[in-house]
């Protein structure tokens, strides 16, 4: 009796099924993991994070922190991280910026402006970055004119030697570029967010604030974007986690960021494990990072309710 | 002014007093208004002078037009180029049926509305498109790559737009099967099941895709058995799988969870096996709400391809880059990267058009 009705004993398979998952998981790992371990020994390399103290030998456009090409790969690679990070925090405040001005734009009472807007967003948004960033180094900051001869506008200078704000702070052309096209082109999937959430506000909320006697851009300031921002950040993080991501394209204008260190540092020494595992393990705790403070402040900004 | 012209729509009015108010209500209403119009008419002019001046006399588009069946087939042999044609002769048809297959489907389910008691479906025409689909695919597969009969044509062949097409598609369609897979498991009751499909899920959407096709050049030959030989496109094309794969999988999750219970309630009731239930209740409507964001990973994943032109591969972007290697080409910069990105625009932007329609479709 019982063995006839064993194939339909739910909980029978609730378990098989389970089983099954874990063998076939772990047969997977095991056999990838077996092949692994006979091709390195093949190739006569054992794993192990040793390699990280010796020499690295090459050198480094820009770095935070001290560094020549006589220290470490650690420490080459930690100079990565810190450009990656630099990178990011920078890219994330820039699109920030570039992506809520071009939402607003989007709804303004402007046509032309309106126009612009939307032309900004559908042609940024709908090419590679690769290519956006290959365009903006080399045929924006590798095409304008020389160091001693830049471009002059507002105080600042634009020469092949890259930006020089006012403040005296000055940009290299590969951390521009980077920088640039980054926001340029994750604000126009924020354009597209800012848009939508100020959408979601109710009509009743511009009329209300109207007979308040507060003018749109005050009504904007204080009444719908507060209420916009709980729409919006949600979707937001994940723009700024794919931001993070595609900072690890630096490598494509050759500035030296976590993934372009790790590049290097496996080409000299064919460590292929080692450095895909610190590369994935960096981006996951970058990843996590984020999407902690997101849910931090996300938590601030939501209503709540009574 | 005849009372009629006053009732025409805006867009086609032209009566001076007419377009004195369109402009008075959408550029000049207010001194800001005003002033941020002026501005913008500044910057457009300004821009579009530069643009002119730059396209007409500082431009050299030689490096495009000699440069042509380059950027859409790479150095395909030219002898063997009707393939290509035949290939997408073969995909234009098969756009075909499935637009064709779309109007059908909607006034059958206006037809099958209209009698309530629907019965359980036959081998559907959905199914038999699938299979056309498939065979479709292997068919083009086949034209280009050669074998049976064709000369064959190496994959180091392939190039430009042919390249990124044929790995675009190729990933989405590996990457649908695990995709679904992945979100089925992750929806599922089953705690270890839907753990490693959870860690799968987050892992690979916490990493960048160039550590993923990194590792996918690196590590792949390094983890499979016997010759480690492996095809560079074969191998771009495993890293886009598994990568397309976690974030489709969100996208079906999506739609499985907008499936409310009573269907599944529903579908047990009339006796039906959990695979049939999937198979016949839950997976159609939760694919059918899933196709927008599908559409969607498709256009990044077609944008993705570019990633390929950092592991030399010679794609649309890679193909750009070698182009610009080419001695009497240096420094033409500008000229190749806006042609290429003009490619890329007017496919993203045509497909994007498509799944809005596909939504407002869907939701309608």
């Amino acid at each position: 009796m019982n063995r006839t009705n064993l194939w339909r004993n739910v909980r029978f398979w609730r378990f098989a099924g389970q089983a099954i998952a874990i063998v076939l998981v772990i047969s997977l790992i095991a056999f990838l993991g077996f092949n692994l371990n006979r091709n390195l020994a093949r190739l006569g390399i054992r794993f192990g994070f040793g390699f990280l103290q010796s020499q690295a030998g090459f050198a480094i456009g820009e770095t935070l922190i001290p560094y020549q090409s006589s220290d470490s790969y650690g420490r080459a690679l930690l100079v990565g991280l810190l450009n990656s990070l630099l990178v990011i925090a920078t890219g994330i405040a820039l699109a920030t910026i570039v992506g809520v001005t071009a939402g607003i734009a989007r709804l303004s009472s402007n046509w032309l402006v309106r126009k612009m807007a939307l032309v900004y967003v559908e042609l940024l948004r709908n090419t590679p970055l690769l290519l956006q960033l290959f365009f903006w180094y080399f045929a924006a900051f590798l095409s304008l004119p020389k160091t001693d001869a830049p471009l002059r506008w507002l105080g600042f200078s634009f020469s092949n030697g890259g930006i020089t704000v006012p403040g005296g702070l000055s940009f290299s052309p590969e951390f521009s570029a980077l920088v640039l096209g980054l926001s340029i082109y994750t604000g126009t999937f924020i354009a597209e967010i800012v848009r939508g959430g100020i959408q979601s506000v109710p009509k009743g909320q511009w009329e209300a604030a109207k007979s308040l006697g507060l003018k749109p851009a005050q009504a904007m300031r204080m009444v719908i974007f507060p209420q916009a921002l709980r729409a919006i950040i949600p979707p937001l993080g994940n723009q700024y986690l794919n931001l993070a991501k595609n900072s690890s394209l630096a490598i494509a204008v050759g500035f030296s960021d976590l993934y372009a260190v790790a590049s290097t540092t496996f080409n000299q020494t064919g460590r292929a494990v080692e450095i895909m595992v610190l590369i994935s393990v960096t981006y996951l705790s970058i990843s996590l990072l984020i999407s902690l403070l997101l849910n931090l402040y996300n938590r601030r900004v939501q209503l709540v309710e009574r | 002014m005849t009372p009629k012209t006053g009732a025409m729509p805006r867009s086609t009015a032209s009566t001076p007093a007419q377009i004195q108010r369109w402009l008075k209500r959408n550029l000049f209403n207010g001194w800001f208004n005003s002033l941020l119009t002026l501005v913008c008419l500044a910057v457009i002019t300004w821009i579009a002078i530069h643009l002119l001046r730059w396209a007409t006399t500082q431009a050299q588009w030689a490096v495009v037009t000699t440069n042509l069946p380059l950027f859409f087939v790479g150095r395909y042999p030219v002898q063997q180029i009707w393939r290509v044609w035949a290939a997408l002769a073969i995909a234009l048809a098969m756009v075909g049926v499935w637009w064709q297959a779309g109007t059908w489907k909607q006034k059958n389910t206006q037809t099958a509305a209209g009698s309530p008691s629907s019965p359980l479906p036959s081998p559907s025409p959905q199914a038999l498109f699938f299979i056309l689909l498939l065979i479709a695919f292997c068919c083009i597969l086949w034209l280009l790559a050669g074998g049976l009969g064709l000369p064959r044509v190496g994959t180091n062949l392939w190039g430009g737009l042919l390249l990124t097409l044929v790995v675009a598609i190729t990933s989405i369609v590996l990457a649908f099967p695990f995709g679904v897979l992945l979100a089925l498991g992750r929806q599922s009751s089953l705690p270890i099941l839907q753990g490693f499909c959870t860690v799968y899920i987050e892992l690979i959407r916490g990493l960048p895709l160039i550590g993923i096709l990194f590792m996918a050049q690196v590590m792949l030959p390094l983890v499979l058995p016997g010759q480690p030989n492996i095809d560079r496109v074969v191998r771009a094309i495993a890293g886009l799988v598994l990568f397309n794969a976690a974030y489709l999988a969100e996208n079906v999750r999506g739609g499985l969870q907008s499936i409310p219970r009573g269907q599944t309630e529903a579908a047990k009731a009339l006796g039906l096996n959990p695979f049939l239930t999937l198979r016949l209740v839950v997976l159609p409507q939760a694919l059918r709400i899933a196709i927008p964001g599908i559409v969607g990973q498709f256009i990044s994943l077609f944008k993705d391809t570019s990633l390929l032109a950092l592991f030399a591969l010679l794609e649309l972007t890679g193909i750009g880059r070698s182009i610009l290697a080419q001695p009497q080409f240096l420094g033409r910069y500008a000229e190749v990267y806006l042609f290429v990105g003009l490619l890329y625009w007017v496919f993203c932007f045509t497909m994007s058009r498509i799944s809005r329609r596909l939504e407002r479709g869907s939701r309608g």
